[in-house]
Parts: structure tokens; sequence; C-alpha cells
């Protein structure tokens, strides 16, 4: 049966529930980001024009900084280049699932990628959640709250930063938790993830902290790849090998 | 820095922010990709996600945290069992929150 008016609103609301976590993260992180960014000399305007038009979370913590220590903008944008490039394999893992979308809902969807969307992007797509209507709503909602808690933060400036009574810093390791283990479907799933945890730590270890999420998951997606194909490769010869014989 | 600097920067952040989130997948849906970058592509998520997530347990201002006070730590085991049991984003949030908060309140 068709769904109309109240009841469609009411489903169409239901897909929405996975963006929950990720704006009860982004507005501490946001508002902590807002209050740095008016600190380090911002204006408040200045402060929401980057939520708005860069949204990536390290990033803009990052260039706070160096606009508080007056880097110049070359080396600023730089560095962005190189914490935002992990982005790169994320958008080309999502890519397969987008055949059917408009281009210009790629292009939408692509400016509100992040490391929080894209997590729960590839949890739902996996899933064959694959419309672009509520992929890129969850993204609408996600900003939204990054942008509203950059704005109370710039708001507040340096009346309130602590957020951790109530942990709400802790909402967004919690949500990586939560779609770490619920995309583990394999033992080989086990092995991807350990190895590419493994990675990230040593490489940041050695000094790479920037490179070492992208180097990690190059690492691991690499060996994952090696033993599937590795794995097939022995089961064709093994099932050619046995059609005559069941035949 | 003149405010003319500072939106020239932001704009110049934005465009180096974009570049890697769309043109991927902008140029590789719907095309035919070799069966190993298919399978590659299909362990970025989990790969992704633990190496992101391990430095942010166990990393705290710039130093690894490997002491037994870790509350991160300690908290990701209630989270993980809970993600495990209940298969639910949300209950997993709720629990890790709930855990840091008390351990907060009542050390």
């Amino acid at each position: 049966m068709p769904e109309f008016g109240l009841a469609r609103i009411k489903t169409f609301a239901k897909k929405l529930t996975p963006a929950l976590p990720v704006m009860m993260g982004y507005l501490p992180v946001g508002f902590a980001y807002g209050v740095l960014a008016v600190n380090a000399g911002l204006t408040t305007g200045e402060t929401i024009i980057m939520s708005l038009i860069v949204y990536a979370g390290s990033s803009q913590l990052m260039a706070v900084g160096f606009f508080g220590l007056g880097i110049n903008p070359l080396s600023i944008i730089l560095t962005t280049l190189v914490v935002n490039l992990r982005h790169l394999l994320m958008s080309a893992s999502l890519s397969p699932h987008m055949k059917h979308w408009r281009k210009l809902e790629v292009a939408g969807f692509g400016f509100e990628l992040t490391d929080e969307t894209f997590a729960v992007h590839s949890l739902r797509f996996a899933g064959g959640e694959t419309a672009a209507p509520p992929a890129m709503a969850i993204n609408l909602v996600c900003h939204s709250a990054w942008v509203a808690g950059s704005l109370l933060g710039a708001l507040a400036g340096n009346l309130i930063s602590d957020v951790r009574p109530f942990a709400l810093d802790y909402a967004l390791p919690a949500m990586f938790i939560a779609l770490l283990i619920l995309q583990v479907r394999s033992r080989l799933h086990v092995w991807v993830a350990a190895l590419g945890g493994a990675a990230s730590l040593v490489l940041w270890g050695a000094g790479l902290t920037q490179w070492n999420v992208i180097l990690a998951t190059v690492i691991g997606a690499t060996m994952g790849a090696a033993v599937e194909t590795w794995h097939k490769k022995k089961g064709e010869t093994r099932s050619a090998a046995g059609a005559g014989a069941e035949s | 820095m003149t405010d003319t600097a500072v939106l020239i920067t932001l704009l110049g952040m934005a465009l180096v922010t974009y570049l890697p989130r769309v043109l991927p997948a902008w140029f590789l849906r719907g095309r035919k990709l070799h069966p190993f970058v298919e399978a590659w592509l299909k362990y970025v998520p989990v790969a992704v996600l633990a190496a992101l997530l391990l430095p942010s347990l166990l990393v705290d201002g710039g130093k690894f945290k490997l002491a037994w006070d870790n509350l991160y730590l300690w908290a990701a085991l209630p989270a993980g069992l809970t993600a495990w049991k209940t298969r639910s984003m949300f209950a997993t949030v709720l629990v890790g929150m709930a855990v840091v908060a008390l351990a907060r309140l009542l050390i």
C-alpha cells in the first residue's frame, strides 16, 4: 500500500536515525572548534563559513591552530589537502553503490562526505540502502549539527569549553566502535581491521601523524583483497578439477 | 592575516577538501573495475575505521596513552560488547557515554 502524508514522513524520518549518534558527536566537537576559532582571532562569520564550506573536523581544528600562529595560507591549504586525502579512499569505496545516482546528487553527497558520514553510509550501502535522497538527508542533518555546534561555540567564545561531564567527547569514538564491529562479517575482516589499526598506530608513532590513516587503510585493504583473491583462485582450481567428477 | 586572506585560505581549504571527496565517486561509479580493485574497495571501510579508531582510543594530547587509567580504552570494552550483542549503533553510543560519564563521576 502506498504511504501518504504523515506515514511517509515517519518512514523517511526513521531512515535518518543513523545520523543521531553523529549529531551527538558533532555538536560538542563543533562547539569546541567554534570556541578555539574565535580565540584564535577568526570572526564569528569566518568560523561559520569554514564549517559550512570546509566541513572537516580535524583539519578545521588544525587550521585554527595555524591561524592563531599566523602561518601562511598556502601551508594551511596544503596541510588540509594532506589531512583530507584519506577521503579519496572512502569516496572510491562508496562509488560502486552510486551507479544510479544523478550527477548533482553525487556532487552534493561528496561535499558532505566525512569520516563519520562515510562510516554510516558504508554500512547502509552494504545493506542495500543505496537510494540518494535519504543518504543526502543524513548528510544534511549531520552537517547542520556541525554548523550549529560551531555557531554555539563561536558565540560562547571563551566562556566555556568543557563538555566532558556529559561524556559527549566519547560519542564519536563509541560510534566508530559500533560501525567497525557491525562491518566485520568474516574472519578476514577481523584481520584487516587488526592490521589496519596496528599499522595506523605504528605509523603514527613513527611520526607520520598526517599519513597514518591513509597508509594503514591501503595496507589493510591490500591484505584483505590479496587473501580474498588468493582464496578465490584456489577455489576455482579446485572446482575446475572437481567439476568433471561431479558431472 | 587580513580578512580577505582568511577568506581565500578558507576557499582553498574547501577546494582541496572537496576534490578528494567527490572525484573518486564521480569517475569510478558505473565503471567496470578490475576484480582485485573491486575486492580492495570492499575492505576499505573496515581498514579505515580501524585506522581511525585505534589512535582515537590510544592517543591523547599528542602522546600514546597505554596506562591503566585510559578511560577511552576501558569504555571500549562494554561499548564493543554492546555493539556485538545488540548490533545497534545507538545502544553502543549510549553505553559508551554512560560508562565514561559514570567513571568520571565516581573516580
